[in-house]
């Protein structure tokens, strides 16, 4: 009854394939982002900012992109980890020689490496199909994972071969490094993801979204149409990789502000992999929804033997994490394969004819 | 069942002429030696018992198979090969026996989807969407909007097309290969599957789109009434060899033809 | 041009100036492909019958090799602690069945492949808390593997053979002849290709697909069991060794993902390729190629033959 959208008739294209075509949907989305920008900074603490909003924020990124490739064009990609690196190294290096240049233009710029980089790998994609091409990608996350640590350029010749990142400002306010607050990184997180969600949205809805899908779905019938398989499948693992390199850079800059080699491992392509597949392969939402489980619930664990006076030591606690997330993936995959992305549609679909059963 | 349409298409030069096309897979011939041409603006059929080539003469002319003999002249250009690219450019577009709908999308997108060659805002247009992007993507959704109402299938837009029927499926698909504005369509088995009263349907369909919008139509089928009602020549193979070519009547009549299928004839 | 020298001339050169060394890289490499292959063989097994790519492959030899230490640490005889960890094996199948594998039976291949990776999650928790974390000691000796090396002279020098290897090597070779033999001229062995080749058809000639699928998946827990005893073996068990199972991928790439013969092959050339490589144009790029050279072979491999060397060639019809 609530969520109805009877009255609500557009009256030109344009309108119809607007973002947000359903009122409510809009008001939503307006209310969101005014709790995001003004009520978290307001109450939530510098704790509850740096360990779950920023963190959510960068892996829903990175999510995006995988989602992206995976999601939207069927490439199935295990590389997520390096591509991030590539982005968070490129950024490092570029703040190296460049000090003077405002950050977030660096971390942008960083994207373009990791987008080249990505489209380098997907060249097999032409000739690999299907569970192949992931093996292909493993190539690249190892051997990435390799010169993360083989190359002592990339962190500037660190003995512990770790990157520290350096202080910067913005408008006089520190934004990078030690002084810089919880509530301006997470602002600046924010905003880079909400305008790259906007934009990849925006991806998904016109021509390019559709020749992914094309693609995914059936590429016999995609080269029927005109569609160039190589460069459509290029643009995806170049689109792709900028998304997980930006998120890579602001994971370092931004969020931990500090990293090793072992941030952008194999075991990192997994957990972005595991956000896009529960929170939902080909939806957008679902990527939010993922990273926020998948981030949050081993915290919610964590903390919840010690709000219920149960005592439990932290090694057994995150084995028990690693079993509940492990069943948790089957679960998902036998109840609802589409995801929590599906699980909200069929929500909203309940609230469309609330309070009749259907 | 030939609709009562408006002015007849004039039948006009060759489209699209097949040489000696042979293709084998491996040990197997699947087309030996065969020449046949289409002309400008009429519906021909190719007809055939089962695993006469019927498909892979068409993939021939899409391009997904490659003849080791033989050359394809479309449109007075003359190749050893086509490629499928060559000819989506080209304005050549094809449904499938099975239906090959892009199933995560809806119908809507689908047809859109055969708008892609036309459409090409660049990137970064794409990336922020208002301005010269969302002009063209109104200017396309207009386009393909004509087609649906053509097609009657305005209430499953938003469908996604795995959840159609078979019927409402091969509509969609018919849908999709009009929006590349084809010059020559074609359709694999388009009434496979179907009732009667679908099959008129297709049939009406099918006539509109060669009467309305002139253009040319190959179609495989596998119904003799529908064939001999909607086509304007018929070349029948079987064994990947040619064994008739004319007009209806001059098929139906033909012994070599009923031998191939075994005196069985609608 | 110097680069060039050293890339394709200097490692050759030195192959032929030490001989002995060469043989006992080949060899090392020799015996790292078979026990690669056997991890390959597992998921050969289940690939095979039931399409799906088991993830939890490489968990499962941990798990395999860490209950029979476990048993035996409680005081079960070596021999009584095998069985005992083969009826482990058996449970683990039965319930992947029930519990993961019937419920997904319909879905695509993805999504059971993304379910062993929650499988594998979950028995890296379960495994933890029943078994800790420590590294634990093979019991080699007490299940009768030999122990020491033969010390051969030969090519100019001496090359060593583990006599732990040539045991693996055997066993490899017993088990993959069994298999091999199992599937070709048994009952069960054909109704498992059936099931590999259709679900449905299989189905309707009324094999069984539950049935089949334990004995598939207690067939693979076992090779991951022959498979844990010879890893730790050599090296300790550890939960760090199921990564090993991505090594496995490589492997399946250039062998096939459905062939017994296939895995065998698949695994030598990359366990050599991997150490020659390792040894001779390792140090060219700075230590540690061996974590991603194995990928690029594969990878490299699969630009020319997408479907591997042994499979099957995949025609797509319109």
């Amino acid at each position: 009854m609530f969520y109805r959208e009877a009255g609500q008739y557009k009256t030109s294209y344009a309108a119809d394939q607007a973002l947000f075509p359903i009122l409510q949907d809009k008001v939503g989305m307006l209310l969101i982002l005014f709790a995001a920008y003004f009520l978290v900074p307001l109450f939530a603490s510098n704790f509850v900012i740096d360990s779950i909003f920023i963190p959510v924020l960068v892996l829903s990124l990175a999510a995006i992109g995988l989602n992206l490739l995976t999601g939207y064009t069927g490439l199935l990609s295990l590389g997520t980890g390096g591509f991030m690196g590539i982005g968070a190294f490129a950024c490092y290096k570029l703040s190296t020689y460049f000090p003077g240049i405002n950050i977030i233009v660096l971390i942008i710029c960083s994207g373009f490496f990791s987008a080249a980089v990505g489209a380098l790998f997907g060249l097999p994609s032409l000739r690999i199909k299907g569970f192949y091409l992931a093996v292909a990608t493993l190539a690249s996350q190892f051997f990435l994972s390799w010169c993360f640590i083989r190359v002592p350029w990339l962190y500037n010749y660190n003995v512990s071969a770790s990157i520290e990142v350096p202080s910067r400002t913005l408008f006089g306010l520190p934004v990078t490094g030690p002084n810089a607050t919880s509530i301006t990184r997470y602002v600046i997180v924010l905003t880079i993801v909400a305008v790259m969600t906007w934009m990849a949205s925006n991806l998904i809805r016109g021509r390019i979204g559709r020749t992914w899908m094309a693609v995914r779905d059936m590429d016999i019938a995609a080269e029927l149409m005109g569609i160039k398989l190589l460069q459509t499948k290029l643009l995806a693992f170049a689109v792709s990789s900028f998304y997980c390199g930006v998120a890579g850079a602001m994971m370092v800059f931004l969020w931990l502000g500090n990293a090793e080699s072992e941030s952008f491992s194999i075991n990192q392509s997994f957990l972005v992999l595991f956000m896009v597949i529960i929170g939902g392969l080909g939806s957008l939402l679902g990527s939010f929804f993922g990273a926020a489980l998948i981030w949050g619930l081993p915290i919610v664990m964590r903390n919840a033997p010690l709000v219920f006076g149960i005592p439990v030591t932290a090694a057994t606690m995150e084995q028990i994490t690693f079993m509940t997330v492990g069943v948790l993936i089957i679960l998902f995959l036998i109840i609802e394969p589409n995801g929590l992305a599906r699980l909200w549609q069929i929500g909203k679909q309940k609230l469309r004819v609330w309070p009749f059963p259907y | 069942m030939r609709a009562p349409s408006g002015p007849e298409v004039a039948v006009g030069d060759v489209l699209l002429s097949i040489e000696n096309v042979s293709l084998s897979f491996g040990g197997v011939k699947a087309i030996s030696d065969v020449s046949f041409d289409i002309r400008k603006g009429e519906i021909r059929a190719i007809i055939g018992p089962n695993g006469a080539g019927k498909t892979s003469m068409l993939n021939v002319i899409n391009g997904f198979y490659h003849p080791q003999k033989g050359r394809i002249t479309f449109k007075g250009e003359t190749r050893a090969e086509m490629r499928p690219y060559e000819a989506a450019r080209g304005g050549i577009a094809r449904t499938f026996q099975n239906v090959a709908l892009f199933r995560g999308m809806t119908s809507l997108d689908n047809i859109m989807a055969g708008r892609t060659l036309r459409m090409n805002r660049s990137f970064f247009w794409q990336l922020l969407r208002f301005g010269p992007a969302m002009k063209e993507e109104v200017e396309h959704r207009r386009r393909v909007e004509e087609i649906i109402d053509f097609l009657k299938i305005q209430d499953i837009r938003r469908v996604p097309v795995g959840r159609l029927p078979y019927g409402l499926q091969k509509r969609v698909e018919l849908g999709r290969a009009l929006a590349m504005e084809p010059e020559l369509l074609l359709l694999d088995e388009p009434m496979a599957g179907m009732n009667i009263e679908e099959k008129e349907d297709m049939s009406r369909f099918i006539l509109d789109v060669n009467d309305y919008y002139g253009t040319t139509i190959a179609l495989i089928e596998h119904d003799m009434g529908v064939v001999m009602d909607l086509s304007d020549r018929v070349v029948v193979l079987d064994h990947g060899i040619k064994i008739a070519d004319g007009t209806p009547d001059q098929v139906k009549r033909d012994q070599a033809v009923i031998d191939a299928y075994l005196g069985v004839a609608h | 041009m110097h680069l060039l020298y050293q890339i394709f001339i200097d490692p050759f050169v030195q192959m032929g100036s030490a001989p002995d060394l060469f043989a006992q890289t080949l060899w090392e490499g020799m015996v790292a492909g078979v026990l690669y292959s056997l991890i390959a063989l597992g998921f050969v097994l289940i690939f095979k019958a039931s399409g799906v790519f088991n993830f939890a492959q490489g968990i499962m030899v941990v798990f395999a090799a860490l209950a029979l230490v476990g048993f035996y640490e409680h005081g079960v005889p070596a021999f009584l602690a095998l069985v005992l960890t083969i009826v482990v094996m058996f449970i683990l199948a039965f319930a992947v069945e029930r519990l993961v594998l019937r419920p997904l039976v319909n879905q695509a291949e993805i999504i059971l492949f993304m379910a062993t990776f929650g499988l594998t999650y979950f028995l890296i928790g379960f495994g933890e808390i029943v078994f800790g974390g420590d590294p634990k000691v093979m019991i080699s000796e007490q299940l009768g593997l030999p122990s020491g090396s033969y010390q051969i002279k030969m090519l100019g020098g001496f090359v060593q053979f583990q006599k732990i290897d040539i045991a693996a090597a055997i066993i490899a070779s017993v088990m993959v002849a069994g298999l091999g033999i199992f599937f070709q001229k048994t009952r069960i062995g054909r109704a498992l290709r059936a099931v590999a080749d259709s679900h449905r058809a299989a189905l309707s000639v009324g094999i069984s697909l539950e049935q089949i699928w334990v004995i598939v998946w207690f067939a693979a827990g076992i090779v991951a069991l022959a498979t844990g005893i010879m890893w730790g073996a050599r090296s300790n068990v550890s939960f760090a060794l199921q990564i090993i199972a991505l090594k496995a991928l490589p492997v399946l790439i250039l062998g096939g993902f459905t062939s017994i013969p296939g895995a065998i092959v698949g695994g030598l050339i990359i366990g050599i390729g991997e150490k020659m490589g390792e040894f001779y144009w390792g140090p060219l790029l700075g230590s540690g190629i061996e974590t991603w050279l194995a990928y690029v072979i594969a990878l490299v491999f699969l630009l020319f033959r997408p479907q591997g060397l042994f499979g099957e060639r995949i025609i797509e019809r319109v």
